[in-house]
């Protein structure tokens, strides 16, 4: 079939000019602007490296790089192997099956705002959270879980897995489903149990799906600012202030645009990093 | 062990112990099932909860009463006097609406070269808008709001919509969409005397249809929950989309729970009903996208 020589570039033409104003012109702008001194008010002014060796310096910066580090710590796992096994709970045909799936899934529909207030008021140290921790006789004092440094982000950090849980065992049930029926019984005859099932079957067949969650959900949590901004705005005294929160403060509330560029270069430089790095490992495994 | 671990069973031929093992076992499930859906919908349960209390119930009441003591909409009523919720939904319906059509349009119009004309540089084009995937858009919030500040489309629903109308993404999951037709359709229309454009809009437009459904879909809810972008963009409260209006509840109302409860519940109804209307979609199309 033959074609124009223009043809292919008609059809291209609208989605790369979006992608070439909204992602390749502003990825350049944004290095260049990393090296500037620029408050949209005057003409941006070259400066070398000296917002990277600022930065460098900037306790605020490493703080909240260090924030987001332990976001990524405690985040990504749970949302890598929680899911697997709501997925495992969802994968059968029994009545009404579908309707706990939509169920689990509407937290991940509901705008952070809103998933924001809801949590805000079950945090509330005389709120139905501490209520049912004392119930239980988890705890014996109320947890001043916003108002704490020790607990901001922790709270947080809750929010933004349960938030996930639905989305990410989605994947993961279509990870389950295209694991042939045969092999279950095979184990079955070979008097695999529950767990062996579990160990021996489910995971190594998921893999494929784990890398995808798990290089999704490091991206997302490097990139968190939402939650933070909704629920505790950064606070107490910065304990909750991550890499996102950070370069948002500095840019559109202090006007540094090219010192708060230089933090989203850094920003970007390690999502990379991860990306490759969950490739790597989790990619060798399974030869992808 | 019985094959209802993993699905349904598939004799009937169990005995009365098989049975009652079965029973028991689904029974065990059914409690798990419930005790997952406390967790993930109790907290939104609560706020409702929160929402109906009248005036003369004290909402910080230790322990919390569970259930309302007399169920008021009255919350609902002020709440909607005093929170623009029309202009809100208005403005986030423009939006979502508007960015919908142009990303499923643009991503269907780049899919289609990149998976059925062998063009020179194909693969180049196609890795390098896949490569867009993994800058952050949180790099890319300080000079695209420059820039929309220069074209003057600050608080207007053109700044809010033109950065999300084509998405790496979409081109992705619909050329994985387009990939599987078979390719003898585009030649017998070609013979036909079709051109491509009429080959793209009536053949295989089509036969992508559950593609486009998927994405339309995750671009409706990205759209409509964006927070980050209609933050920076607008300052005008007129312009603000629901996420943004709702995020005001809380310094408007500062401590009445009961209307900030109100409010947000507000909000969610219409995202609920897309939801509950369309959720074969959502979880399918998820499915989908990652097996493509």
């Amino acid at each position: 079939m033959k074609h124009h020589p223009l043809t292919p570039l008609l059809f291209l033409l609208p989605g790369c000019i979006i992608l070439g104003t909204f992602i390749f012109y502003p990825t350049i702008n944004a290095i260049w602007l990393s090296f500037t001194n620029y408050n949209i008010v005057d003409k941006p002014k070259y400066v070398g490296l000296e917002n990277y060796n600022q930065l460098f310096h900037d306790s605020m910066f490493w703080y909240s790089l260090y924030h987001t580090i332990i976001y990524l710590i405690c985040v990504v796992p749970a949302l890598v192997i929680l899911p697997i096994f709501l997925a495992i709970l969802v994968n059968r045909k029994i009545k009404g099956i579908a309707f706990f799936r939509s169920v689990y899934y509407i937290p991940v529909v509901t705008s952070i705002v809103v998933v924001g207030i809801t949590w805000d008021w079950l945090y509330k140290d005389n709120g139905l959270l501490n209520y049912i921790l004392q119930l239980l006789n988890l705890i014996n004092q109320p947890i001043h879980w916003l108002t704490s440094t020790s607990t901001s982000l922790i709270a947080v950090m809750l929010v933004t897995i349960w938030k996930g849980l639905g989305y990410y065992m989605v994947i993961y049930l279509a990870g389950l489903q295209s694991i042939p029926d045969e092999l279950y019984e095979a184990a079955e005859i070979d008097g695999a149990n529950s767990w062996k099932k579990t160990t021996r079957i489910i995971f190594p067949l998921l893999m494929p799906s784990i890398l995808i969650v798990s290089i999704m959900s490091s991206i997302a949590a490097m990139k968190v600012f939402e939650e933070i901004y909704v629920i505790t705005g950064g606070g107490p005294l910065h304990s909750s202030e991550t890499l996102v929160f950070y370069i948002f403060k500095e840019a559109f509330d202090k006007l540094n645009m090219g010192y708060a560029s230089a933090a989203g270069v850094i920003l970007f430089l390690i999502t990379l990093a991860l990306s490759v790095a969950n490739l790597k490992i989790l990619g060798k495994e399974n030869n992808i | 062990m019985d094959a209802s671990k993993f699905g349904a069973p598939k004799r009937n031929n169990y005995s009365y112990g098989k049975k009652m093992k079965l029973i028991f076992k689904n029974l065990l499930v059914y409690i798990l099932l419930i005790l997952v859906g406390i967790v993930l919908i109790g907290p939104f349960l609560w706020l409702l909860s929160t929402a109906l209390k009248s005036g003369s119930e004290n909402i910080f009441k230790y322990p919390p009463d569970l259930i309302p003591n007399h169920i008021t909409l009255s919350n609902f009523s002020k709440v909607m006097e005093a929170f623009p919720f029309w202009r809100y939904l208005f403005n986030s319906t423009v939006v979502s609406i508007f960015t919908v059509i142009l990303n499923t349009l643009f991503c269907s119009l780049a899919a289609y070269p990149l998976a059925r004309i062998n063009f020179k540089g194909r693969n180049i084009v196609f890795l390098l808008i896949i490569s867009t995937m993994i800058i952050p858009f949180q790099l890319l919030m300080i000079p695209i709001y420059i820039l929309a500040i220069n074209l003057g489309l600050q608080n207007t629903y053109a700044g809010m919509i033109l950065p999300h109308i084509t998405t790496a993404f979409g081109i992705f999951i619909i050329r994985q969409g387009m990939i599987t037709i078979p390719f003898e359709l585009d030649e017998s229309a070609f013979m036909d005397g079709a051109n491509r454009f009429q080959i793209w809009w009536r053949i295989i437009l089509p036969l992508t249809k559950p593609s486009i459904v998927t994405l339309a879909i995750f671009t409706f809810v990205s759209s409509w929950d964006d927070f980050l972008w209609p933050l920076i963009i607008t300052n005008d409260q007129n312009m603000y989309t629901l996420p943004l209006g709702v995020n005001m509840l809380m310094g408007t109302f500062s401590s009445d729970w009961r209307l900030i409860s109100a409010g947000a519940i507000i909000s969610v109804i219409p995202i609920i009903i897309v939801f509950v209307l369309l959720q074969k979609y959502f979880v399918n199309g998820l499915k989908g996208a990652i097996k493509g």
